[in-house]
């Protein structure tokens, strides 16, 4: 083994298993680090390589350390962590090239692992680069004296002969179900909404700028405040934390009077939750998931994979004209020795209050015309009375305070409400055509149910900030919050390289990682394939990869094929193979004559016969003028040529 | 076939015994218009060689002893004042005959080396401004010692390609020996020998030569032997295009040596050691392969079209 191979295995494993490096253990990560500094040295000094006990003994006590840290050594983790230690570990045994091609197998089969724990395009990217890498040093452990460009030429022209295998496979290859190759659940991380509300918990999620799922509009898409995407409806209130309570899932939404369908598709992140977001009103869905009386869309299984499916929304409706005394009860339940002043407040306005509807807007001008400002660090309220802290006293607070506090002065002043959180407009991608919904949209408002009407969406906030619903949640909150960064206003180039970016990362997204079974069918069917099994699949994939693989074969082999012989040259070789069976193979590099010679020496009962076809032969492919005659004669003594003569004609 | 060259061959044979091979591979590069190269130890008949060939062939013969002080001027000839007529007159040197023999070639310096090499090249002589022609025809054979013998000025590899081939003498084997040791003197039948052709007769053989036919079938067995070289990952670096013409110029000579008026396959590989040994550089642990192994090889890697 030559010095610059062992660095270039060395830069190999290094980059290949330096992402891996945040989520290993540290003592790993340690270890591996120090492994390959110790070869690095001996390679430098030429020294000997350590003994075998040692090694042993190292690989079993870090065999077993990580058998204490993570109590198995399947898995994920502990897969990936004794992958790397193994490694890392047979540097410490290269001696012969076969070492060296373990060790650019292991380098490829760590490239894989990455995606495990990132599937993003810098990892794609950097990947690749770090193939190219591996590439480059298998090259050279086959070819020591190539200089490295030429050695960097062939790496990525391999790799790109490659592609076309790459893309059979990844259009045919049959897909599982659900994530990437069923990785456990720890893979995804739960951002986004939770199915409670307390004061604090939206304006937390509000510095997020993690991207919480896209739209696109099939049509015009709606003004900017119509833009209410429903998550989880909350019902019970305990004083402090609003939950969704025991949602009935039985009884049938009832819609009726709808106007202003809307289409749209959406594409959700994974938040390993089991709701899915609409405007308002849905009426149809592309994927199986219910819809409950409060008009929550709940799927069966928490969301692991991200998902695409297209919906309609009604934005003009009458929900629930109907409702149920039960639900009734439960949209009026209140702590009722909770807040005494908010409730003095309500019962003020019930008596003022002609009917219900003026008794909300009553409370909307309150919200309006006292000095209530909205901000994302409102002061901390601990009391049991927390609503009549924030309504009289702090006046300063988040959506989920403006939203909370209304309900509950409607409850109080026998209304029935309920809390709804959920997204609220979004960020419009020029580049992608499309709409981006963040964390920071994250937003709760209120609903109330009016007789005659149904149930009512009244948004507290817009009394108080009506900007955050117009434009967004920059222009409404003071400069100095502690706003994500990209909320702000950033430079322009900066916003449009952002959302260059996201539109990239959306088709990667949907077309790269989001190529699951169901876009698999739907893509193939389009190209007219029918009854799609995985059997069919693999059989179609199997007979498309030899297909490339033959098409690459005939062009580079093309030399071979274009120099057919011609008839003399073929019945030249018919002549040698009939004697190859005899036992007088032609050596390839054997001339006629030389071979006549030889066949002459070995039968001596041929050797006037063929002697005589050799000549022949050579005057024909080698000799000046083609004589078409002499052309004849050959060809004719040549088929007539017999093998088995008898000893007979040597006289 | 022409007859007197059959008694050219026949001739040779009978004084240096026991190498058909090297006689004709003698023959060809001269037929062929090139010049030969003669590696080999001391006293194993390079020098009875060439001297069998120009009295046999009828050629003005002349040697030159090639030594460490051996000044191109030794070799090309120098211009001397002569006091008769006050003028300078050219005495030409031994370079100016018919076929020369530059014998230990590598015992001289490089420049020495060059003066030869570049008279044989061009086939004239510029000396003080004047430029002279050699005669015609014009053979030179140069032998040297294997280049580890101690006193050498080893060729360099652009000197070698000037040379069409280079051979080995070899030991003679016992039979052939016993003849030489039992028999007369060498010299005397050397002294002894009649010319069996003329100038003109061998001007318009090397004229024939050249009419040899060569058919694409032959041209894509020597190119693929030359592709072979380039590709191949055990030589220091391919065959030239000089090396691919001087290949099928003696392939032609041999084939014209055997009696045929197309060359066969068997010519490219009767003639590629003696063409291709002194060209080709074996790479890595084969760097002390002998050349002519080499060759071997490289005729046996490719096959005939």
């Amino acid at each position: 083994m030559n010095k610059p191979l062992i660095y270039a295995l060395l830069l190999s494993i290094l980059m290949v298993a330096a992402p891996h490096a945040e989520h290993l253990p540290p003592w790993v990560s340690a270890l591996c680090a120090a492994l390959l500094v110790w070869r690095a040295y001996l390679t430098r000094i030429g020294g000997a390589l350590p003994k075998r006990w040692l090694l042993t003994a190292i690989t079993f006590a870090g065999a077993g350390a990580i058998l204490i840290e993570f109590h198995t050594l399947f898995g994920r983790e502990a897969g990936v962590t004794l992958l790397i230690l193994l490694t890392a570990l047979k540097f410490m045994e290269l001696r012969s090239p076969r070492d060296a091609t373990v060790l650019i197998y292991l380098a490829c089969f760590i490239v894989i692992t990455n995606f495990f724990y990132s599937q993003s395009i810098p990892t794609a990217l950097y990947m690749l680069a770090t193939l190219l890498v591996i590439v480059t040093t298998w090259v050279q452990l086959n070819g020591q004296s190539i200089a490295l460009k030429p050695r960097l030429k062939i790496a990525a022209t391999l790799l790109l002969q490659a592609l076309p295998l790459t893309l059979v496979l990844f259009v045919l290859f049959p897909r599982v179900q659900g994530p990437l190759w069923g990785l456990p659940q720890d893979a995804f991380a739960s951002s986004g909404l939770s199915d409670n509300m307390a004061p604090g918990s939206i304006s937390r999620l509000s510095l997020s700028d993690e991207v919480a799922f896209r739209v696109v509009y099939a049509g015009p898409p709606p003004r900017r405040e119509q833009m209410y995407w429903r998550g989880p409806v909350l019902w019970l209130f305990d004083g402090r934390t609003w939950t969704p309570g025991r949602t009935a899932r039985t009884i049938a939404p009832e819609f009726t009077n709808l106007a202003q369908p809307i289409d749209y598709s959406v594409t959700l992140e994974p938040h390993n939750k089991t709701w899915l977001f609409a405007l308002d009103v849905p009426d149809r869905l592309s994927v199986a998931a219910d819809l409950t009386h409060d008009f929550q869309i709940v799927r069966k299984e928490p969301l692991k994979a991200r998902l695409r499916y297209d919906a309609r929304s009604h934005l003009a409706y009458r929900a629930n004209l109907r409702e149920s005394e039960q639900q009734i009860q439960r949209a009026l339940q209140l702590p009722r020795a909770l807040n005494p002043r908010a409730q003095r407040l309500a019962g003020q306005w019930r008596t003022e209050g002609a009917n219900d509807a003026a008794v909300t807007q009553a409370a909307l001008a309150y919200f309006n015309r006292e000095n209530f400002s909205y901000t994302l660090e409102p002061p901390l309220l601990t009391g049991m009375n927390n609503i009549d802290e924030f309504l009289f006293e702090s006046r300063e607070g988040f959506c989920e305070h403006y939203a909370g506090s209304f309900v509950f002065l409607m409850r109080a002043a026998h209304i029935p409400a309920r809390v709804v959180t959920g997204y609220q407009g979004g960020e419009y991608n020029e580049v992608g055509g499309y709409y981006i919904v963040r964390q920071s949209d994250a937003h709760a408002w209120a609903e109330v149910w009016l007789s005659g009407q149904g149930w009512v969406r009244i948004d507290p906030t817009a009394a108080i900030a009506p900007t955050r619903i117009e434009r967004n949640l920059a222009a409404a909150v003071p400069d100095n919050a502690a706003l994500p960064f990209m909320a702000r206003s950033a430079p322009q180039w900066l916003r449009d390289l952002r959302l260059n970016w996201d539109a990239v990362a959306n088709r990667w997204n949907q077309w790269v990682l989001g190529y699951n079974s169901e876009l698999q069918f739907a893509f193939l069917t389009r190209l007219g394939m029918e009854d799609i099994t995985w059997q069919k699949l693999a059989l179609n994939m199997t007979f498309v990869l030899g297909l490339v693989v033959a098409t690459f074969a005939l062009f580079m082999l093309r030399h071979l094929y274009t120099q057919r012989p011609d008839k003399v040259q073929a019945a030249w070789l018919r002549l040698c193979s009939r004697l190859a069976k005899a036992g007088l193979p032609r050596a390839p590099h054997e001339g006629a004559q030389d071979y006549a010679a030889r066949v002459a020496a070995a039968r001596p009962d041929l050797a006037e016969a063929f002697r005589d076809l050799a000549t022949r032969y050579s005057a024909l492919r080698y000799g000046g003028e083609p004589d078409e005659q002499a052309r004849q004669m050959f060809l004719q003594r040549a088929a007539t040529f017999k093998v088995r003569q008898g000893i007979i004609r040597a006289s | 076939m022409n007859h007197s060259l059959n008694n050219v061959i026949t001739q040779a044979e009978q004084v240096i015994v026991g190498k058909p091979r090297q006689i004709r591979m003698a023959l060809a590069c001269l037929l062929a218009r090139g010049h030969l190269l003669i590696e080999d130890l001391p006293g194993v008949g390079k020098t009875t060689l060439a001297q069998v060939l120009a009295r046999t062939l009828g050629l003005e013969f002349q040697r030159i002893q090639f030594t460490s002080d051996l000044l191109p001027a030794d070799i090309l000839g120098v211009s001397i004042y002569q006091r008769d007529n006050g003028k300078f007159e050219f005495h030409p040197g031994p370079i100016f005959a018919q076929m020369v023999l530059a014998d230990e070639v590598n015992r001289a310096t490089p420049k020495a080396q060059s003066a030869l090499l570049e008279a044989m090249e061009e086939r004239q002589v510029t000396i003080e401004g004047t430029t002279r022609p050699l005669p015609v025809p014009f053979f030179v054979i140069a032998t040297q010692n294997p280049t580890y013998q101690i006193g050498t000025f080893p060729l360099p590899e652009s000197q070698l390609d000037r040379f069409l081939m280079r051979i080995r003498m070899g030991y003679p084997d016992p039979q052939a020996e016993r003849g030489l040791l039992s028999g007369v003197d060498r010299r005397e039948i050397v002294a002894g020998l009649a010319p069996q052709l003329e100038s003109a007769e061998l001007l318009a053989l090397q004229q024939r030569v050249q009419q040899v036919f060569v058919s694409p079938a032959l041209l894509d067995y020597a190119q693929a032997i030359l592709r072979h070289t380039r590709e191949a990952t055990r030589y220091a670096h391919g065959l030239s295009p000089r090396a691919g013409l001087a290949l099928l110029a003696a392939a032609r000579a041999w084939a014209l040596l055997d009696g045929r008026d197309a060359v066969l396959p068997e010519d490219v590989q009767a003639v590629l050691p003696g063409v291709a040994s002194h060209r080709l550089q074996p790479l890595g642990e084969r760097a002390k392969q002998d050349g002519d192994a080499l060759v071997q090889e490289l005729i046996a890697a490719v096959a005939i079209p």
